[in-house]
């Protein structure tokens, strides 16, 4: 979100560096998936949908649990959430699956496919964050 | 060259690039709307629109598909924090904008991939 105080500060380049190694990671384990779990140009692109959902629930889990949770060391933020998890889901292939899938004449699997990856991906990182959540309330009530 | 190092020296860009443009963005506006990554993932949808028609077409060699696709456009994009983001702001009672954000960025990544797919066929 907006901080106007940003402007003037230096980049952390520790912090680009992390994200970038992150990103790779991240993309390598989404190239490696579709390699091994490869969907042809008409069929319903269940890996890709699967990756994002994947990655949603994990970053629904992640940032509540280091911002509500145990704070972690400054650099595990942008290395595993900006970096891995946003290097791993991917927006434009998703747009780009539903293009094709419509070129094709696929129009209710386009539409399916469009509608079902959002509306899983939503539920995903609210359940993760909801579900990390209650795990920290329980651990504060244990004490 | 191996898919796996065309996919890693796209990604190296990709990320840091979606990371700086966010910063930038985000230091610009007071808005609750997140802009930067709504225009990390215009921007990568329109790249990869344009390079997967450019592919298609026999322009451009797969290897770009790897490299610019699946690497520097699929971590230049993200869904995990557009979805967070939504998050955030319906939890925050800006349901409003976390409508607008899924409407406008579906919207704006479809019509940014037919316009890079218009855009391939110049070459």
């Amino acid at each position: 979100m907006g901080g106007s105080s940003r402007v003037t500060e230096r980049v952390p380049l520790d912090v680009v560096a992390v994200v970038a190694l992150g990103g790779v990671l991240g993309a390598e384990a989404r190239y490696g998936a579709g390699r091994v779990w490869s969907t042809a140009a008409e069929a319903f692109p269940w890996t890709t949908l699967t990756i994002n959902v994947v990655g949603c629930l994990v970053i629904g889990v992640f940032l509540v649990a280091i911002t509500e949770g145990r704070p972690a060391h400054r650099l595990v933020r942008p290395f595993f959430g900006t970096g891995v998890l946003g290097g791993f889901t991917t927006f434009s292939t998703y747009c780009v699956d539903v293009q094709r899938l419509l070129n094709h004449g696929q129009s209710a699997k386009a539409v399916g496919y469009l509608a079902l990856t959002l509306a899983a991906a939503l539920a995903a990182v609210a359940g993760g964050a909801g579900a990390t959540r209650w795990v920290l309330r329980r651990g504060a009530g244990a004490r | 060259m191996s898919g796996y190092l065309l996919v890693a020296v796209g990604a190296l860009v990709g990320a840091p690039t979606r990371y700086l443009t966010d910063r930038l963005v985000q230091a610009r506006h007071d808005s609750l709307f997140p802009w930067g990554t709504f225009a990390v993932n215009l921007f990568g949808s329109l790249a990869l629109g344009l390079v997967t028609g450019a592919v298609l077409s026999g322009a451009a060699s797969s290897q770009w598909q790897l490299l610019v696709g699946t690497g520097f456009c699929g971590a230049l994009t993200t869904y995990s924090t557009f979805s967070y983001e939504t998050l955030r702001l319906a939890e925050s009672g800006a349901r409003g904008f976390a409508a607008a954000n899924v409407g406008l960025s579906l919207a704006g990544g479809l019509g940014a991939v037919y316009l890079g797919s218009e855009l391939a066929k110049l070459f």
